[in-house]
């Protein structure tokens, strides 16, 4: 670690100047919407082949494994059968409601890259906001999700849809406050600034802050195990119950891009982004993007579903008092200024934190229905 | 204490899904690779001795589902009965094995083959010269220890599962 940088509760103003690349205005914005949608696009059908590879040999499967070569092409034939299919309108549906919803879901996924930096300075808009813009836009798919539910004209679309906006409501708030952690240690809202600051990865930093942002991340782009808007068992498939051929197809993009948007910014806030040693930067972002990703699978092949009682729980009973918690100590610790010689002393602390903490919420705080529930 | 309330139960679980992500699946992929299958397999067709049957019709008789169907003609100069058709429908058949069980002269066999899918239910129905002993419709072992024997032992996926871990 002879690199490592003490410094790092002060970093404001350690930035470089990023480079205006690769040209005039509109030249840098039609490159990187190029590079975005082909980057998402590409990436998603990766993941879907991870996430479904991944997942079969966890529950002692194979996978896809029939077209192409180790089934690489199976996302195309699916995306090719879906668009072959007929598209499917309800008569009691709302046809424009019905037929805007994937768009307006699908487009904040997109949106959400605009800030995430590729390389220091590579991004399509460095906002000194970045980080309230990526809240900002990814509720946006909420709205898309509930016309989906509300003009399909059927009960377990509604249920889906409602439950989907219930959950989004609860954990962003966690979501926010974990992510209100980073800003402070990073003194700025720019992302790329966010990653220009991380001399240690801001896992190590605010590994209860990782946690809580993984766990309401998850649930903001419902992942199994907090999928209960498509709990396939009680409401037939939510929202996307009376979608077909195109419009399917849509939804599903929507999911796995929302689940790249989301590893994306994890990978920004707390693994360091595009930071990592010999490699281009761009394929460090891609390898912590992937790993993230890889954690979802992982999480979402393990645990079962949980209750929609168990949801709202512990998004207002552990997480959201957990991330106060966090806030708390992390704006002691950035007022106190830690003494920069004992940088890792701080990390250690902060671990040891985290488990304590995590202890002894769940064991004397954290009740089901006032304690008559097992957890 | 109890742990499993702070995220040791998340964390056991999330060992065995990792351990079974590195080890071989639990599958065979059946139509290129096969298990053996039991050398006792009540198979889906009957298969028919045609010179030790004496056409005494038990088989026909003791089927509960009548799905065997005998005609036979006398033969003066032999002193015998000659079998003129003899089928089997097989779409009928419920695998019982009484037929092959109550067989006096040890004429009738299942099967060793169970890929006897058709197209329409009349090819179901079995005629004589589908009912020989050939080399792709083999004999099976039920009820006959000594043709049992003959044949591949049995295979079970958890024994490949674990010579390929």
């Amino acid at each position: 670690m002879a690199t490592f940088d003490f410094n790092i509760y002060n970093l404001v103003n350690s930035q470089a100047v990023p480079p205006d690349w690769p040209g005039g205005f509109w030249w840098h914005w039609l490159f990187f919407t190029v590079v975005i949608i082909g980057f998402v696009l590409t990436l998603v059908m990766g993941v879907i082949y991870i996430e479904r590879r991944g997942m079969g040999r966890m529950q002692s499967r194979l996978g896809p494994n029939r077209t192409g070569p180790f089934g690489l092409l199976q996302p195309v034939a699916d995306a090719v059968k879906v668009l072959l299919k007929e598209n499917i309108v309800p008569t009691a549906a709302d046809k424009l409601v019905h037929w805007l919803a994937p768009v307006i879901a699908f487009a904040p996924a997109l949106m959400l890259f605009a800030v995430i930096p590729f390389e220091n300075g590579a991004l399509l808009a460095d906002l000194n906001i970045g980080i309230l813009y990526v809240v900002a836009i990814s509720s946006v798919s909420t709205v898309g999700i509930f016309m989906a539910g509300w003009g399909s004209s059927n009960k377990y679309s509604l249920l889906g849809a409602m439950r989907n906006v219930a959950a989004i409501v609860s954990y962003e708030i966690p979501m926010v406050l974990a992510i209100v952690g980073v800003v402070l240690i990073a003194g700025s809202l720019s992302l790329n600034q966010i990653v220009m600051a991380q001399n240690v990865p801001f896992v190590l930093l605010q590994p209860l802050g990782f946690l809580l942002f993984f766990a309401a991340g998850c649930a903001e782009i419902n992942r199994s195990p907090f999928d209960l808007m498509e709990a396939d068992s009680e409401i037939v498939a939510g929202f996307h119950t009376e979608y077909s051929g195109m419009k399917f197809a849509m939804f599903y993009l929507v999911e796995y891009a929302e689940a790249v948007a989301i590893s994306a910014i994890i990978a920004t806030l707390f693994l360091g982004g595009w930071k990592g040693p010999i490699l281009p930067p761009w394929l460090w972002f891609i390898i912590k993007i992937i790993l993230v990703f890889f954690a979802m699978v992982w999480t979402r092949t393990t645990l079962p579903r949980i209750r929609i009682d168990q949801l709202m729980a512990f998004a207002w009973k552990f997480l959201f008092p957990m991330s106060l918690l966090n806030l708390f100590i992390t704006a002691l610790q950035v007022l106190a200024g830690w003494p920069t010689e004992l940088a890792w002393v701080m990390v250690i602390v902060n671990i040891a934190v985290m488990v304590v903490m995590v202890f002894i919420w769940s064991k004397f705080f954290f009740r089901l229905g006032g304690g008559r529930l097992e957890a | 204490m109890k742990l499993e309330r702070y995220g040791i139960g998340i964390a056991k679980g999330l060992t065995v899904t990792i351990k079974h992500l590195l080890r071989h699946p639990t599958v065979s992929q059946y139509p290129e690779q096969r298990l053996n299958i039991s050398r006792r397999f009540r198979g889906n067709e009957l298969i028919w001795n045609q010179e030790k049957c004496t056409g005494c019709g038990t088989c026909a008789k003791t089927c509960p589902q009548g799905a065997i169907e005998i005609v036979t003609s006398t033969d003066a100069a032999e002193n015998k009965y000659v079998v003129e058709k003899y089928e089997a429908d097989t779409g009928y058949c419920i695998q019982c094995g009484l037929c092959v069980e109550s067989c006096p002269y040890q004429a009738l066999y299942f099967s060793h083959n169970f890929e006897c899918a058709k197209y329409r239910r009349s090819e179901l129905v079995q005629g004589k010269e589908k009912m020989l002993d050939t080399p792709e419709r083999k004999v099976s072992g039920y009820f006959y220890p000594d043709k049992a024997e003959k044949l591949p032992e049995q295979t079970l996926l958890i024994e490949k599962i674990t010579e390929k871990r």
